[in-house]
């Protein structure tokens, strides 16, 4: 019996022992460097986004030649953090050379994600908002829910998107070899490329990125800085980049962000909380329709989610566009019509299965997630990186995606304020849902339109995945009725109006010289 | 079966895995146990509140366990609940299944008379493993954090007369989990499915008065997580939150005079401090009997004392 018992200790022991390895494999961390197939010299020609043609930013002078005793400095700058590189740095090489766009888009997705937590109330029941303007006081700015969110991503992908149009444009014009070329004992840390290095591509994405995060996250400034820290050291311990390089992309891009930071302080999104005046009103004149308004389920009662955010700039297309893309009424709450979709509703949340739970958790990005836009922008980078582009072709693909998703959340909060549907839930107490209940009104499903605007134009990137994409848009969508938190009618017209904005952006990609 | 937490708050009573108490060779005590658990106030991080979306949220748990004298010194035990919860505010819906399967392995090291009592001393080894597919990452309405764990647990044991006090010290590893989404937040984005699950330690000490007929204990435990993340205010909870109690409780146990063999079973315990867990009140009630299968006379739970 002894024996039995130590048998059982030891493999007690050895079980143990096992259990420790509790390292994580996170894909994100084993994204090879970037070696593009193309590299697309020619960017510096391509469509831009708002700043016009890139040819007049004068702070990229001409750069000085490779023998004058400056840029010599800078060399010798690179090769003395060559020789005594530490292990830290060469996992910062390794994690910032699969891209600086997916980087910071990385970046972006985490404070996303910190930020998207609804603020807890005050003492009278009402509710704090965050403020801008005192973004370090509770409720901490900003509350990224998922219209937010969507503008973030679109904001920073689009200004990234010029800021490296612009830097390809003079790239091309100066043609100044990267360090490794003029210099053969500089070390190549990456893979080696034909692209000219001034100005930097990682400076332009940096400085673009930092302009709109001061606005977007002004309470994560240190986080950020500390960020671009190891983007500038990565290109300069690489071999990749001078420091004035660096120095003059980043420049560039700041003035690029102008032009960005200048449209989002006007594009109304400033104003999409409202009023409790119009809040009131939203109720009263859907009432008087003769519908059932929607109603906020949280307990104390929590003002709609940004019913304005409809009103907000599209990139895409114009507002009377929006108006002709607009989801017809969803099915009049007296309807019986309505109550079909609501015993399905009712269905999906007595008889939840294993099956649809992993679909309803999978698609949930809810809470302190990135939001649906955070999780297309993850899937497609996980596309992206197997295709090989260039580092100005991954910004261009994400700013489609990210306009198309701001254009999407656009669409869908304006369809949903103009007929103020109430949930599922609202109208049968009886069912109770399998993921978080979002505070605005049913019709229709944010989920469902931001998936069918990002499966439409990511499936025109990569075409050998468009029914994947595809496929994983109607999941996405059907994760909400699933879930119990949406009817029918709002997942499939959702669906189809983000297919529609999709197709806006599939229609810029066909004309913006990169295709 | 030792979790703790916003999820089914498995009550510290056990008469098991946790007390001085051994089944003599060849007997095998077997019963049911009830647990209803429930929670309106909880610590998010340090701070307390209470949450009107969620209500009181509820656990109630369906137990069979057994415990088998392989010999007088060496017990093999086991537990397996049923479990479903309840908010009785707010949207979310409530979730059921079977859990974790818990297996121990109980050794008495040591037995040795000390001044009038006697002292022992015990080994217990556990293991537990999820049986079921639910959804730990559905807190705080989960049925459990669906983590493959194993404790190993030092207890010592002092009785004088009918008088006794027990104190034991588990140190819990705790396997990695899988969630059914493929990227999370703790304090930054993780882009897997897998999640790391802080281990944990347990303290217990328990002291009351045993006899043939009649237990009855007060106790007093301490879970704690060895790493984790608070939940930041107004947030969700996430299985590898840190979470810490501390709980006290009653327990009592009587053998049926007339009915050899047979016992009932009753608790109860109030979680008087946390972090990260609600503020339960837990009751349970179980009935319990043994099968000798040495077909000699039955023996009762606690032999080697009496």
């Amino acid at each position: 019996m002894k024996k039995i018992f130590l048998c059982l200790i030891l493999i007690t022991a050895f079980v143990l022992q096992q259990s420790c390895n509790k390292k994580l494999d996170e894909v994100n961390l084993s994204y090879q460097p970037l070696s593009p197939a193309n590299i697309d010299l020619n960017a510096g020609t391509w469509k831009t986004i708002l700043i016009g043609v890139p040819d007049s930013f004068p702070s990229v002078a001409k750069p000085v030649a490779p023998t004058t005793p400056g840029y010599i400095a800078e060399i010798n700058e690179i090769k003395s953090w060559q020789r005594n590189i530490t292990g830290e740095q060469k996992e910062i090489i390794k994690y910032w050379s699969a891209g600086s766009v997916l980087r910071w888009n990385e970046i972006l997705r985490n404070l996303v994600a910190k930020h998207n937590i609804p603020p807890y109330q005050n003492e009278d029941g009402t509710y704090p908002f965050p403020s801008a303007a005192n973004p370090f006081a509770y409720p901490v700015f900003p509350f990224s829910n998922p219209p937010y969110a969507a503008r973030a991503y679109a904001y920073v992908s689009a200004a990234q998107y010029d800021a490296l149009v612009a830097a390809y444009h003079y790239k091309a014009a100066y043609n100044r070899p990267a360090p490794y070329k003029i210099d053969s004992s500089v070390n190549a840390l990456i893979p080696k490329s034909d692209l000219p290095s001034y100005p930097s591509e990682d400076g332009a994405v940096i400085g673009a990125t930092i302009e709109l995060l001061k606005l977007l996250f002004p309470a994560d400034l240190s986080y950020i800085e500390q960020k671009a820290d190891e983007n500038r050291l990565y290109r300069i311990i690489a071999g990749a980049n001078v420091r004035s390089e660096v120095e003059a992309g980043e420049a560039l891009g700041k003035a690029v962000a102008q032009k960005f930071t200048a449209r989002a302080r006007t594009d109304r999104a400033g104003a999409a909380i409202g009023t409790s005046v119009l809040w009131a009103q939203l109720e009263s004149q859907t009432a008087a329709t003769g519908e059932i308004p929607w109603m906020s389920q949280e307990i104390p009662k929590r003002p709609p989610m940004l019913p304005l955010f409809g009103k907000v700039k599209t990139f895409l297309f114009d507002s009377a566009t929006m108006v002709s893309i607009r989801p017809p009424a969803p099915p009049s709450t007296k309807s019986s019509e309505f109550k079909t979709e609501l015993d399905e509703v009712l269905y999906y949340s007595k008889n939840p299965t294993t099956e649809r739970m992993k679909i309803v958790q999978f698609w949930g990005d809810g809470v302190n997630t990135p939001s649906p836009p955070g999780h297309w922008d993850a899937i497609a980078a996980d596309a992206f990186v197997k295709s090989n582009f260039s580092e100005v072709r991954w910004a261009r693909n994400m700013a489609l995606l990210n306009m198309a998703m701001m254009d999407a959340a656009i669409a869908c909060w304006d369809t949903k304020y103009l007929y103020f549907n109430p949930r599922a839930s609202q109208v049968n107490p009886e069912i109770k849902t399998l993921t978080g209940l979002p505070n605005f009104p049913s019709y229709t499903s944010g989920h469902s339109t931001f998936s069918g605007a990002a499966a439409t134009i990511l499936g025109y990137i990569i075409p050998s995945k468009a029914t994947v994409f595809n496929d994983m848009a109607s999941e996405a969508s059907l994760s909400r009725l699933y879930g119990a938190i949406h009817y029918r009618s709002d997942i499939e017209f959702g669906l189809k109006c983000g297919q529609r904005v999709g197709s806006f952006a599939i229609q810029r990609a066909l004309t913006d010289g990169a295709d | 079966m030792s979790a703790c937490c916003l999820v089914a708050s498995t009550p510290a009573h056990s008469q098991t895995d946790a007390d001085g108490v051994m089944m003599s060779k060849n007997n095998f005590c077997s019963g049911v146990m009830y647990n209803y658990s429930s929670w309106e106030n909880y610590w998010e991080g340090t701070h307390k509140r209470n949450n009107a979306n969620l209500g009181t949220v509820s656990t109630q748990m369906l137990g069979v366990m057994g415990n088998y004298g392989v010999t007088d010194k060496l017990n093999v035990l086991f537990g397996i609940p049923y479990v479903k919860t309840k908010a009785t505010g707010g949207q979310l819906h409530g979730m059921k299944g079977i859990q974790d399967l818990s297996l121990w392995i109980k050794y008495v090291a040591l037995e040795k008379n000390v001044g009038n009592g006697v002292i022992s001393l015990y080994t217990i080894a556990g293991f537990s493993f999820p049986v079921s597919d639910y959804n730990a990452d559905f807190l705080p309405l989960a049925i459990g954090l669906h983590s493959k764990n194993l404790s190993l647990r030092g207890m010592v044991d002092y009785q004088v007369g009918n008088w006794f006090a027990t104190a034991s010290a588990t140190y819990v590893v705790r396997d990695n989990i899988k969630i059914y989404r493929t990227s999370y937040y703790t304090t930054e984005m993780h882009y897997t499915n897998e999640v790391k699950m802080p281990d944990a330690a347990q303290f217990n000490l328990r002291a009351g008065y045993r006899s043939d007929r009649f237990m009855a204990e007060a106790f007093f435990s301490k879970w704690k997580t060895l790493g984790g993340f608070d939940i930041t205010k107004n947030n969700m909870p996430f299985p590898s939150n840190k979470m810490n109690m501390t709980a006290v409780g009653l327990n009592v146990k009587y053998n049926i005079k007339h009915v050899a063999g047979l016992s009932l079973i009753g608790g109860s315990n109030f979680t008087v401090a946390g972090r990260n867990v609600g503020e339960a009140t837990s009751y349970d009630a179980g009935i319990f009997y043994i099968l000798d299968f040495t077909k000699a006379k039955k023996s009762s739970h606690n032999p080697k004392k009496s």
